[in-house]
């Protein structure tokens, strides 16, 4: 009896130590609410997401690669690059005279087919020139800038069809209390009247994309494969997986999130510029190795990236609410990266 | 990580002969000889003495790095947090020196406390880095990372936000943008300051030679070339970088050999951000977008070294921090939009690389 | 007996596992003795605790009949007992002379002031060396990156002959090596067991083991479960032994 009860004891915490992330981002949120007021509110939970999405999509971008054993320097400035294109192409295809609708998706659909480029070169370079991850991607990382640059010549893209700045900010769904439920579009509400605001539209389209990606790494054969290279490259391509062409594919599929990610923020902004993504690069890089990934590859999870995400998100709002300079957030990202990092040497069954 | 020895198909005749392997080995030399030829021709100015100690003077900061990063990169680790030690040094050695400026203590004094501060400071994310990398054996990539974060928010609580710390003596851009020889032709000869009669305005028609800026880069290359080449300290990290399991073997404190090169590192780093001070006349944080310790680690890959470690020398990355600079400064003098020298760092690097795996046994 | 090394009644536990459970085993100078086992049998613990990376739980190690508290493999190689790991523990990026010196470098003074690698005489010590054991070596000089398994093998026991083993353990050390190779490597093996060098083989190939060894000790399960004379014994003799079923005899 007496060991039952210390197994079940054991299994508890060694259930609490593997999920860590997920009780440290309860714990932070608590103390965010607890600490000021009207934190734990919808709103809030909300405002987290959608100021953190391009940082899910691009955390999700690099969990790819990361799993490979790889990395990507280059999805900042991919994002940024695409923000260039699609925001150029938009204020283009409105003026030549297609419907502000017809305009916006347009320009995404060509947007993203320009932005699998960057992780197509990435990936070839990796894969057939056998470039280091690092080298490859930081190159990548210069040039996409460098073309971003000579895109733009110094002029924010102007005049893009209000339609976007609408969808990119509005939310799915709306209530008006006492008064009816409204999809997609806002009710036009006299002044002072409550509407409460479910869940933004640039969430749902990053989830939606999310969710697909995390159900082809873990329930389809070209997930497996991507953790078997991560874990035993050799092994891997023994027992016939062609490596190379899952690396090129690998590649292409961060820099399809990094450009999803740069067309969700002209969405938002309504505005493009090169440097859009060069600070969320490390937050995608931490929040991946928060939620657990290993830099050497083989392991990880969507959801345990997103709970990263979440961490590094909730830290940066409540910290903002708190009038705290933000700074701190720099430094507690860092220690929270670092322990992550020695914790994962004491659980180390954090596969997936 | 070793490397076995593979033969690739790239293994042609031309790669194993001796021409091969001149041009593989010294390829960023010849690249560096190259591009000046062609900016000479494309670049009024460029091939000027005053030009090419300007650049110098103004890659110091880069040059310090990348022999920061030189050490580091041959154990087969990476150093991200040079940037923003740089930054640390700075502003705190900017905030000493403020604080000592309300206490009245002679200029020399509160300018040396102050760049003491900022170098001492440098060695306390170091030790933490090289205690991570080493002991808990965090890879150098997060613990580095980390670093950045903590170094970068610390820095920025010292500027209190986005500030740079400022109402230092004015002496100090005097002392680190000073030269050695000030000549007025036909008319005068000075040593470590300009003529009192010609005005700060005038400066320019003097011709000055070596900026104070090259006697510390040649007495840290110095130094640390010998260190790296010709000392124990410097084998044992070759060593460590081949084969760690090999070095730990073979009787090498592995431990304490990481956590001295990545207080190395620091210390370096932090020398840069002290220099910053004297250039600048401010102290000053790191921005995001600056990339240096990327630049510094493009520098020393470009010179030869490997990520995988075992591999890079002093001259290698400075020659590659040279090609970096010179590109940077002769496609601006040559009149070509920056966004050009993104491209052309990125299709260096890896150039850099790609040569790097046809000639694996070149040191 | 005068054993050159010796162990009595050594024994570590990881946890519940008994890794080496009671084993008493000696190797007089210019003797080979080959250790055979299966897998999880104890021979890389054993081994481990001789050349210092584990301490033993109980029993004690003894060196020329002095018995020996091994810290760690620093003070293993500062008594002369020197390992050759199956991975040989070589610097690929280093040349041949300096992985001989590695941890051990030469430095002479230079201006009076400095300590420098004094890289001449590791040179000229290593050729001398090598030329002792008649190892031939293109060059000293490039990186050992470019010599065969074999030379690379040569150049690990050059290190511990250099560095007076009077103990010289080898792990495996023909599993990856080709037919020639295998042969010069067990010729070196023989000519230093006319220095008077205590040699200890951990190997699977059975054929190498009857060529050089003049002892096989067979472990099983952590302990010491046989040693025979190779003279007096036969393979299928050994692999009955190791195997755990005695009835297995042609």
């Amino acid at each position: 009896m007496n060991t039952l009860v210390a197994q079940r004891k054991r299994n508890a915490l060694g259930t609490i130590g593997r999920n860590w992330v997920l009780v440290f981002l309860v714990l932070e949120f608590g103390y965010f609410a607890i600490l000021t007021r009207g934190f734990a509110s919808l709103h809030i939970v909300q405002m987290i997401l959608f100021y953190g999405t391009e940082v899910f999509l691009l955390a999700t971008a690099e969990l790819f690669v990361i799993i490979t054993g790889g990395i990507d320097l280059s999805v900042g400035y991919v994002l940024g690059f695409a923000t260039v294109i699609s925001s150029k192409l938009m204020v283009v295809f409105a003026s030549r005279g297609l419907s502000p609708l017809g305009a916006i998706v347009t320009s995404i659909v060509i947007t993203l087919c320009i932005g699998l480029i960057p992780g197509f070169v990435n990936g070839v370079l990796v894969a057939k020139l056998r470039v280091p991850p690092f080298i490859a991607t930081f190159s990548m990382l210069g040039v996409c800038q460098g073309v971003s640059e000579l895109l733009m010549q110094g002029i924010p893209a102007k005049n893009l069809p209000p339609l976007a700045g609408t969808i990119g900010n509005g939310h799915f769904l709306y209530i008006v209390p006492g008064s009816g439920i409204s999809l997609l579009q806002r009710p036009d509400v006299a002044r002072g009247v409550r509407v409460i605001e479910i869940i933004p539209n640039a969430v749902v389209f990053a989830l939606v994309f999310i969710a697909i990606f995390a159900f082809i790494l873990t329930k389809t054969r070209f997930g497996q494969h991507i953790y078997a290279i991560g874990g035993n490259i050799d092994a891997a391509s023994r027992a016939g997986i062609d490596v190379k062409k899952h690396i090129v594919t690998v590649y292409m599929i961060s820099s399809f999130f990094a450009s999803l990610a740069g067309i969700i923020y002209v969405m938002k902004y309504i505005t493009g510029k090169a440097d859009a993504g060069a600070a969320s690069l490390l937050d995608a890089i931490a929040a991946v190795v928060i939620g657990g990934a290993s830099m050497f590859g083989g392991s990880g999870t969507v959801w345990r990236t997103i709970v990263g995400c979440l961490v590094i998100a909730t830290l940066e709002t409540g910290l903002r609410m708190r009038g705290t300079p933000t700074f701190d957030k720099y430094i507690l990202v860092g220690v929270i990266l670092i322990f992550t990092v020695v914790i994962e040497r004491f659980f180390p069954d954090f596969k997936r | 990580m070793p490397r076995p020895h593979v033969q690739h198909d790239t293994d042609t005749p031309f790669v194993q002969s001796r021409t091969g392997k001149l041009l593989g080995r010294h390829w960023a030399l010849f690249f560096l000889l190259g591009m000046m030829a062609i900016f000479a021709f494309t670049g009024p100015g460029f091939f000027e003495i005053v030009n090419f100690q300007n650049i110098i003077h103004l890659a110091t900061i880069s040059i310090l790095l990348a022999v920061a990063e030189t050490f580091v990169i041959i154990t087969g680790g990476i150093d991200l947090s040079v940037g923003f030690v740089m930054g640390l040094s700075s502003t705190l050695a900017a905030r000493v020196m403020v604080i000592l400026g309300s206490t009245g203590i002679g200029e020399p004094a509160l300018i040396a406390l102050g760049a003491l501060a900022g170098l001492l400071v440098a060695f306390i994310p170091g030790f933490i880095s090289g205690t991570l990398v080493a002991r808990f054996k965090v890879p150098p990539f997060i613990a580095t990372l980390g670093m950045w974060g903590i170094c970068n928010g610390i820095t920025l609580h010292l500027c209190d936000g986005f500030l740079p710390i400022a109402g230092l003596p004015s002496v100090l851009p005097r002392l680190g943008n000073g030269y050695l020889f000030y000549i007025h032709k036909g008319q005068s000869f000075t040593l470590f300051r300009k003529p009192d009669y010609i005005p700060d305005e005038r400066v320019r028609e003097l011709i000055r030679l070596v900026p104070f800026s090259f006697i510390l880069i040649a007495a840290v290359v110095l130094v640390f070339w010998y260190i790296l080449h010709k000392s124990r300290f410097g084998q044992h990290t070759y060593a460590i970088g081949g084969n760690i399991d090999a070095a730990i073997r073979a009787g090498i404190d592995v431990d304490r050999h990481l956590i001295k090169i990545y207080m190395l590192s620091a210390f370096l780093a932090g020398l840069a951000g002290v220099f910053n001070v004297f250039q600048t006349g401010i102290g000053n944080y790191t921005t995001f977008s600056s990339m240096y310790e990327l630049f510094a680690v493009a520098a020393v890959v470009i010179g030869g070294a490997s990520l995988l470690g075992g591999k890079g020398r002093i001259v290698g990355s400075m020659v590659g921090v040279l090609v970096l600079a010179v590109l940077k400064n002769g496609l601006a003098i040559s009149g070509v939009q920056p966004f050009v020298r993104y491209i052309a760092v990125g299709v260096l690097l890896t150039f850099a690389v790609i040569i790097d795996q046809l000639f694996p046994d070149l040191f | 007996m005068g054993y050159i090394i010796e162990t009595r009644g050594i024994t570590k536990r990881f946890g519940g596992l008994t890794a080496v459970d009671n084993v008493s085993m000696g190797v007089n100078a210019g003797e080979v003795v080959a250790i055979l086992g299966d897998n999880g049998a104890g021979k890389s613990t054993l081994i481990k605790m001789i050349s210092g990376v584990h301490k033993p739980d109980e029993g004690t190690i003894l060196l020329d009949g002095k018995p020996m508290r091994l810290e760690s493999p620093m003070d293993a190689l500062a008594n002369g007992i020197e390992t050759i790991y199956q991975d040989l523990a070589l610097a690929e990026n280093l040349n041949v002379s300096s992985n001989i010196f590695l941890g051990r470098e030469k430095t002479k003074r230079s201006m009076g002031v400095f300590n420098v690698l004094d890289h001449e005489y590791m040179l000229k010590e290593s050729k001398s060396v090598l030329d002792r054991l008649e190892i031939e070596i293109p060059s000293l000089k490039n990186t050992i990156r470019t010599l065969s398994g074999g030379q690379r093998q040569a150049v690990a026991i050059s290190r511990s002959i250099y560095w007076q083993a009077k103990v010289l353990i080898m792990d495996e050390p023909t599993a990856a090596l080709g037919i020639a190779e295998q042969k010069k490597v067990l010729d070196l093996v023989k000519s230093l067991k006319t220095q008077g060098i205590g040699i200890i083989i951990i190997s699977h190939q059975m054929y190498d083991v009857f060529e050089v060894a003049d002892r096989i000790m067979v472990m099983r399960r952590g302990q010491n479960v046989a040693t025979r004379l190779v003279s007096e014994t036969t393979a299928d003799e050994i692999v009955g032994l190791i195997v755990g079923s005695e009835t297995v005899k042609r």
